[in-house]
C-alpha cells in the first residue's frame, strides 16, 4: 500500500558524505581554539598584535638594551633599557640594609639554616617531621634572634634599625606565616565555642581587626602603642609591627580556617564524641586535620596577601625590601633614566617568586591531601 | 528487674572540677578576667603617660586650626581650617578613590573572569598571566611603579604632552577640560529625569505585559530611544550652550578645566587594576559555580541564547559572586589607605598622618579612623546579610 501523502520518499541511497575534518593536528587546533568564528579571529588578531607591541618591548628593556656591566655612566645613554648594574652595586643594601658589612655572615647563616630546615618540613616525604618542627619552630627562632641581634657570645649588637633590605620582609613573612597561623587556628575555634563569653571576645576581636586596614593598625602601634606602655618601657619597633601584621592576619586566618571548620559535616564531630575523646582531643586528632585540609587555599591566600603586605611596613619607616629599593634609588651618583624602574623591576621579580611559589605550593598540597572525599 | 534499670540513669557522679559546666564558668571567668585587667593596666598606663606629658583626652582638638595645605580637595579648604574639616577632606577623598576605582574595577574584573573562560586560547591565556602577575604584586608597589615611575616622569609643564590641545598630561598630573552650563541646561537634567522616570514605567508596563499576554516589547531599544530623544530634544529647543573651560597654560601651571593630580590618578589605577584581578577570578568561579546542566535545562526549555543568559544562568552565578564580590569592594575601600605611601590626601594621610604628627593626639585620632573604616565594614555586612537572605537557596 502506498500513502500518497508523503511529498518525497528517498529511493536510492544517498551520497556519501565527506569524512569528518581533521580532529587533530596544528591546523585542527588553531582553527578551534584561535579562529573558530569572525569575532574570535578578530579577537586573537588584535590580541597578538598587542603581544607582538608588547613582548618585544619587554625583552629589549630587560635584556636587550639593558646595562650589566659598566658604570652609573653607561646608564645614561639614550634608550637605554633595565640599568641593572645599578641594583648589582646596591645588591648589599638592598639584601641587608643598614646592617654592618662586616657581620653578614649572621644573616646569611641565619637564612641557610632557615631553608635547610624549611625544605624538609614543607616536602611531605621528608622523615623526622616532629623532630624537624620542633627544631623550626621553636629552637630556631630563638637561635636566629640571638645571632641577628648579637649581644652575647662576644657577637656585636647590632640594633633592629640597622636591619633593613630583603631579610626585614623575608623575617616579616616568616614570623607572620608562623604566628598567624596558631592565632587564627584560636581565635577560629573560639568563634566556634559553646561557651558564650569565649565566643563573643573572638568575634569581637576577630572583626575588629579585620574591619580596619592594614596601615592603620601598624600606625596605631607605631604612634599609640607608646602611649599605652608604663613610663621607660619602650618596645622595638620592628617588634612591634611583626605583632602587628601577624596578630592583623591572625584574625584573617581565623575566618579561613573558620570555613573548613563549618564545611565538616557535623558526624565527624559526633563521632569524635561517642569514641570518648575529649575536646581538645576531637579537635587535634579529628576535626581540624580535615578542616585545614579543606582550606588550604584560604590559606595559603592569607599568607600570599600577607608576603604582599609586609611591604606596607616601610609606611611606618621599616627598611624592608621595597623601602630600600626606594631609597638605594635616591641616592644622586645613580641619577639615571631608568634606575628606579630597574628597582621595582627587581622587587617585582623577588615578590613574584616568593608569591608564586607559595601558590603553586598549595596547589601540591591540594592534590597530595585530597583523598577523594572532594565531591 | 529491667524495669528497675529503665527509668532515667542519674549523671554519673564526677569530681566538681571535672565537670564540663562548672570548668565552663571557670575558663569564662579567667578570660574576662584577663581582659579586664589588661584594659586596666593599659588604661592606667595611658593616664599615667599622658598627665607626665600634660595632656588630656577629648575631641576638643578637633576645632583647633589644622594650619597646613592640602593638594587635593572636595570641599573648600584653606590653611585656616581647623582638624574637623581635614577629616572631612579626608573622608570624601577616600570615598571618591574608592567609588572611582570600585567603578573601574568591576568592568575590568567582570571582562577579565569572563576572558579567563573564552574558547579563544590567546585571550584565555593573556588573561590568566595577566592575573597570575599581577595579583603576585604587593599593592604598595603598584603604586610605587605608577607615581615615581610613569606619571612622575612625565614631562614638565611647559613640555606637556597635549591629546588635540585639549588634554594636556604633565608632571602635575592630567589636565581634562570642564563643561560650563548655562542657566538653560537645568531643562535638559529635568528631560533626563523625566525620561529615566518614563524608562521605569515602561520596564514595570513591559513585564507585566508579558506575564499577561506572553507577548514581548523591545525594551531595551525604546528606552534608549527614549534616553536620547527626550534630553536631546530639549536641548535643541531650548537653544542650551554647553561651553568648554579648556586648560590654558598660564604662568607656571595650566589653569581652567579640571586637574586630575598623579597621586589620586596613580591611586586609581593601582587600585583598579590591582583588585580586578580578584573580581575576575571571583566572576569566573562563580560562571564555573553553575553546572552545565542549567544550561542544556534551559536550552531545552526553548529559552533563546540571550534568555538563557539573563534569566538562569547569571542570577546562578551571582549568587555566588555577590558575597565575595562586596568584600572585595570593601578591601579595596581599605586598600585606599596605601594612597598615604604616595601623598594622596586621603583619610589616613592628612589625617592619621599629618594631622596626627602636629597635634599629636593619638589615642583620638586613630580612633576615630579606625571607627570610619568599622562603620565601612558594618554597613557593608549589614547590606550584604540583607541580599544574603533575599537571594539564599531556598531548600526544602
Amino acid at each position: 500500500m502506498t500513502d500518497s501523502s508523503y511529498a518525497f520518499v528517498q529511493t536510492e541511497t544517498a551520497e556519501r558524505l565527506p569524512p569528518p575534518g581533521r580532529t587533530t593536528g596544528v591546523i585542527f587546533w588553531l582553527r578551534n581554539n584561535l579562529f573558530s568564528s569572525l569575532s574570535n579571529t578578530i579577537l586573537t588578531i588584535v590580541v597578538g598584535l598587542f603581544l607582538l607591541w608588547l613582548v618585544p618591548l619587554l625583552y629589549q628593556f630587560l635584556i636587550g638594551h639593558a646595562v650589566f656591566s659598566g658604570t652609573a655612566d653607561d646608564c645614561r645613554v639614550a634608550d637605554v633599557g633595565a640599568c641593572w648594574i645599578f641594583i648589582a652595586n646596591r645588591i648589599n643594601f638592598i639584601t641587608y640594609g643598614f646592617y654592618p658589612q662586616t657581620e653578614y655572615w649572621r644573616p646569611n647563616v641565619v637564612f641557610w639554616v632557615g631553608l635547610v630546615l624549611v625544605v624538609p618540613l614543607v616536602w611531605s616525604k621528608a622523615p623526622f617531621k616532629i623532630a624537624n618542627a620542633a627544631l623550626f619552630f621553636i629552637l630556631y627562632p630563638i637561635a636566629a634572634f640571638v645571632l641577628l641581634s648579637g649581644g652575647v657570645f662576644g657577637l656585636e649588637q647590632i640594633p633592629t634599625e640597622k636591619w633593613g633590605g630583603l631579610m626585614v620582609t623575608l623575617i616579616l613573612s616568616v614570623v607572620g606565616v608562623v604566628g598567624s597561623f596558631p592565632i587564627g587556628v584560636v581565635l577560629a575555634l573560639g568563634r566556634r565555642s559553646n561557651l558564650p563569653i569565649v565566643k563573643t571576645f573572638s568575634i569581637l576581636f576577630i572583626e575588629l581587626w579585620r574591619a580596619v586596614p592594614l596601615i592603620t593598625v601598624l600606625f596605631m602601634v607605631s604612634v599609640m602603642l607608646p602611649l599605652f606602655m608604663p613610663e621607660g618601657v619602650t618596645i622595638d619597633k620592628l617588634l612591634r609591627a611583626l605583632v602587628g601584621v601577624t596578630v592583623f592576619y591572625g584574625a584573617y586566618m581565623a575566618e579561613v580556617v573558620r570555613g573548613g571548620l563549618q564545611a565538616l559535616p557535623r558526624g565527624q564531630y559526633e563521632a569524635a564524641s561517642a569514641l570518648g575523646l575529649n575536646y581538645w582531643k576531637s579537635m587535634t586528632f579529628i576535626i581540624l586535620p580535615q578542616a585545614l585540609k579543606y582550606v588550604i587555599p584560604g590559606i595559603v591566600g592569607t599568607l600570599i596577601s600577607l608576603v604582599k603586605d609586609t611591604s606596607l611596613v616601610s609606611i611606618i619607616g621599616i627598611f624592608d625590601l621595597l623601602n630600600a629599593i626606594q631609597s638605594a634609588g635616591s641616592d644622586s651618583a645613580w641619577s639615571t633614566p631608568t634606575k628606579s624602574i630597574t628597582g621595582y623591576a627587581f622587587a617585582i621579580g623577588i615578590f613574584f617568586v616568593l608569591c608564586f611559589s607559595l601558590s603553586r605550593y598549595s596547589v601540591y598540597m591540594e592534590n597530595r591531601l585530597n583523598t577523594g572525599h572532594k565531591r | 528487674m529491667a524495669a528497675e534499670n529503665a527509668g532515667r540513669l542519674a549523671p554519673p557522679r564526677t569530681f566538681f572540677l571535672n565537670d564540663p559546666v562548672i570548668r565552663g564558668y571557670f575558663y569564662q571567668g579567667l578570660l574576662i578576667a584577663i581582659v579586664l585587667g589588661l584594659f586596666f593596666w593599659l588604661g592606667a598606663n595611658a593616664i599615667q603617660n599622658l598627665t607626665a606629658q600634660g595632656k588630656s583626652l577629648g575631641f576638643e582638638f578637633l576645632k583647633n586650626t589644622a594650619g597646613f595645605d592640602v593638594s587635593f580637595s572636595l570641599i573648600p579648604y584653606d590653611r585656616a581650617s581647623s582638624y574637623l574639616d581635614v577629616f572631612y577632606v579626608g573622608l570624601l577623598n577616600t570615598l571618591l578613590v574608592s567609588l572611582i576605582s570600585i567603578f573601574l574595577a568591576t568592568i575590568l574584573g567582570f571582562f577579565l573572569g569572563i576572558a579567563r573562560l573564552s574558547t579563544n586560547w590567546l585571550v584565555a591565556k593573556v588573561a590568566a598571566v595577566y592575573v597570575e602577575v599581577t595579583r603576585n604584586i604587593p599593592l604598595l608597589l603598584q603604586l610605587f611603579i605608577w607615581y615615581f615611575a610613569v606619571l612622575k616622569v612625565m614631562p614638565a609643564v611647559k613640555q606637556s604632552h597635549s591629546l588635540g590641545d585639549v588634554i594636556f598630561i604633565n608632571q602635575r598630573g592630567v589636565f581634562i577640560p570642564s563643561p560650563i552650563f548655562d542657566d538653560k541646561f537645568v531643562w535638559v537634567l529635568v528631560a533626563l529625569v523625566l525620561a529615566i522616570v518614563a524608562v521605569a514605567m515602561l520596564v514595570v508596563w513591559a513585564r507585566r505585559r508579558l506575564a499577561a499576554t506572553g507577548q514581548r516589547f523591545p525594551v531595551f531599544l525604546t528606552s534608549v530611544a527614549i534616553l536620547v530623544i527626550l534630553p536631546g530634544a530639549v536641548w535643541l529647543l531650548s537653544g542650551t550652550n554647553v561651553g568648554l573651560d579648556i586648560p590654558k597654560l598660564g604662568g607656571f601651571n595650566f589653569k581652567g578645566g579640571i586637574d586630575l593630580p598623579p597621586e589620586l590618578l596613580a591611586l586609581i589605577f593601582g587600585l583598579t587594576i590591582y583588585t580586578a584581578t580578584f573580581i575576575g577570578e571571583i566572576v569566573r568561579s562563580g560562571i564555573q559555580a553553575v553546572s552545565k546542566g542549567q544550561t542544556e535545562a534551559a536550552a531545552a526549555l526553548g529559552l533563546k541564547e540571550n534568555d538563557r543568559l539573563r534569566l538562569v544562568i547569571v542570577p546562578q552565578a551571582m549568587r555566588v559572586i555577590i558575597p565575595p564580590l562586596t568584600s572585595e569592594y570593601l578591601s579595596l575601600t581599605k586598600n585606599s589607605s596605601l594612597g598615604a605611601a604616595i601623598a594622596f590626601p586621603e583619610l589616613v594621610s592628612i589625617f592619621e598622618g599629618t594631622a596626627l604628627n602636629q597635634a599629636g593626639r593619638a589615642i583620638e585620632i586613630v580612633g576615630m579612623t579606625m571607627a570610619v573604616y568599622l562603620t565601612f565594614s558594618l554597613l557593608t555586612s549589614l547590606i550584604m546579610n540583607i541580599y544574603n537572605s533575599r537571594v539564599a537557596l531556598v531548600e526544602r
